[in-house]
């Protein structure tokens, strides 16, 4: 299993996470954008499993009884929110720190949810499958993109979902993402992201393509100074993200 | 420990309006606990209900109980007067409707609309606990909350609901801008001979505004502004002499007027809270703001916090995210603050200008009326505002509903 391990973890990114992960739930703390960030992730991934499994919206638990993994989960960030919606969600993420965060959380949030420090690949080789999976603000951190977007692929289950979202590789993502972000307005901690792991969505798309998945939602994602608020939009050269159906 | 989504302290219109709203949404999604404290209320206060709450409470569903019991405003008629002054010059009227069939506002006592919010709650299946939350602490992922009678549980929002000397707002440490206008309203519920028309009347006199009401039934409600030691020597006499001094004030427009019950006083002030949530806290109506009564403007700001405050958190748990959590007060704050603050200083203000005999400003008043009355767009911006139905407005307060409601 320890050799699975190594596959696409990167383990200086590790480290870097791990000295911020008793942060993550302070949302005027560094984690604060990703805060900010998650009602426009939230909606797309209920939106989306909504249309695909045929649920309705208005009531308040529109995921019950789906399966969700959420790879690189962090302190639960989106974990907590999938809990309520109804989803039985497994949390993963190969920072000790960050499960132990969230862990705790959870449990002072009145939540039942599955953390796990392993990765992807250990739970495919286990025979482990979901109704949806998650690599939200992943993809940007492995080692090797293919054979980490394999192993999501493989994670899903016969018609399930696959939801990715990521920063593109453009000059504009490298102006605002990394230089705006991190050194002009300090959202994120310098060296949170570096700009040759960044991955165009056509590179993205024929990854999961290869795994036998169809991707049918690609929607960039925004951000607005004046409102303080993330938006979908048309312009996918920053944050974008996408989802896939499998068969 | 019981753990809730949210926990409402205050059962009075704006804690029951809340309360019922919350439970509502999301086809139930949310666990909402209602604390309210045992107190029997006799008095018979009657408020002016704008159009746009007036929809909310429909969207409640509990507009049919009501109505009975509502009366709606036709037209006002503002005056600018001294008590002596034998005509009393109209300076502003305002008439006609927020929608075609649909007026600006409805006179209800305070009873009518606490009992058909009773029985709703009581038919939700939220749950309802007696007595008065006497702290909320907020700890990680969630707030723990202690009643009076001991028990404790923990939520992940607390609603301040408990009126402007909100015990939460002071022990959350959040300040309180205030101070009273020494003057008190003097209110009682008058039988008339002659029908009303559904026209309220509001005449500006030097000691303070003195507005006509009405109710159903040949009746209207007084709210009668005095300085508070006035007001006292008001109270200390009979019926029949107030009743005399009544009279005065309103003039013979509707015929024999007799006391129907007997009058009351209320200290007038002004409060206004620093911040209007703190952790897993929000305040809502008066524990946020408290108002003069000269534009019968503080109850429908109450519900607008509530309608408000309702659609931000049902937006937020429709995504899964925690209902209490810092998004959800700074966006309460962001859209109740401006708002409040606006109402409350102009209130302030007119409260200012008019209770005052100098002449100068009687000129300069009566001038400033005199314009406003035409100008007919600046005239149909009031109305709008009085009947709260701007396009900025919660959407409980333009006659939707809210998703799973």
């Amino acid at each position: 299993m320890d050799g699975v391990f190594q596959t696409s973890i990167d383990s200086d990114e590790v480290a870097r996470f791990e000295r911020i992960a008793r942060t993550w739930w302070d949302q005027a703390g560094p984690m604060g954008v990703l805060h900010k960030f998650n009602p426009v992730r939230l909606q797309v991934i209920r939106d989306e499993a909504a249309a695909h499994f045929n649920r309705r919206l208005e009531n308040g638990r529109p995921l019950e009884g789906l399966t969700v993994l959420d790879i690189g989960c962090g302190g639960g960030l989106l974990c907590e929110p999938l809990t309520r919606l109804g989803a039985k969600v497994t949390g993963i993420d190969p920072a000790p720190t960050n499960i132990e965060v969230a862990k705790l959380h959870a449990q002072q949030s009145g939540l039942a949810i599955d953390y796990r420090q392993t990765t992807v690949e250990a739970l495919v080789a286990a025979g482990e499958r979901f109704d949806i999976v998650l690599a939200m603000e992943v993809v940007e951190h492995v080692a090797d993109v293919g054979a980490f977007v394999g192993a999501c692929t493989a994670a899903v289950a016969p018609e399930g979902q696959l939801f990715m979202a990521t920063l593109n590789r453009t000059l504009k993502a490298f102006a605002l993402a990394i230089v705006g972000a991190e050194f002009v307005l300090g959202w994120l901690p310098k060296g949170t992201h570096q700009w040759d792991k960044f991955v165009t969505p056509r590179e993205l798309e024929s990854a999961i393509e290869k795994g036998g998945m169809q991707v049918g939602y690609r929607s960039g994602v925004a951000f607005h100074p004046l409102r303080n608020e993330w938006k979908l939009s048309r312009d996918m050269d920053v944050n974008y993200m996408l989802a896939a159906t499998k068969g | 420990m019981d753990r809730f989504d949210i926990v409402i302290a205050g059962g009075g219109i704006t804690g029951l309006s809340l309360a019922l709203t919350l439970s509502r949404v999301l086809r139930g999604a949310l666990s909402v606990c209602l604390v309210e404290a045992p107190v029997a209320r006799d008095d018979d206060r009657a408020f002016a209900f704008s159009a746009g709450s007036v929809r909310f409470l429909r969207a409640l569903g509990v507009w049919d109980a009501i109505e009975p019991d509502a009366q709606p405003i036709h037209d006002m008629v503002i005056t600018d007067s001294r008590l002596d002054d034998p005509v009393r010059p109209v300076f502003l009227t305002f008439g006609g409707e927020a929608a075609p069939g649909e007026p600006f506002a409805h006179m209800i006592p305070e009873q009518a609309v606490m009992s058909a919010l009773r029985d709703a709650v009581a038919s939700s299946g939220l749950t309802v606990k007696t007595g008065h939350v006497t702290k909320a602490r907020p700890e990680a992922g969630s707030s723990r909350v202690t009643l009076s009678d001991g028990s404790a549980f923990r939520t992940s929002l607390v609603v301040a609901s408990d009126g402007a000397r909100s015990r939460l707002r002071e022990d959350a440490g959040i300040g309180w801008a205030h101070w009273s206008y020494k003057q008190s309203g003097i209110v009682a519920t008058i039988g008339h001979e002659r029908e009303h028309h559904g026209r309220a009347e509001e005449h500006f006199l030097p000691s303070g505004p003195f507005a006509v009401l009405p109710l159903t039934g040949n009746r209207f409600t007084m709210v009668w502004s005095e300085t508070t030691e006035r007001a006292r020597l008001v109270l200390e006499r009979d019926d029949a002499d107030i009743l005399a001094e009544i009279e005065k004030r309103v003039g013979l427009r509707l015929g024999e007027l007799k006391l129907l019950s007997r009058p009351r006083s209320y200290p007038l002030g002004f409060g206004l809270a620093r911040r209007f949530g703190a952790e897993r806290l929000a305040l809502v109506g008066d524990a946020a703001h408290l108002i003069h009564p000269i534009a019968g403007q503080g109850l429908n700001m109450g519900l607008r916090d509530v309608a408000s405050l309702a659609e931000i958190i049902t937006e937020h748990a429709s995504l899964g995210l925690d209902p209490g959590d810092l998004m959800v007060i700074e966006a309460y704050e962001k859209a109740r603050r401006a708002d409040t603050v606006a109402m409350a200083s102009v209130t302030d203000a007119l409260n200012r200008l008019f209770s005052n005999d100098a002449m100068p400003l009687r000129l300069m008043r009566d001038f400033g009326l005199g314009v406003v009355d035409r100008l007919p767009s600046f005239k149909t911006r009031l109305i709008r505002e009085a009947a709260a139905t701007g396009p900025h407005l919660p959407r409980l307060m333009r006659g939707e509903t809210l998703p799973g409601f």
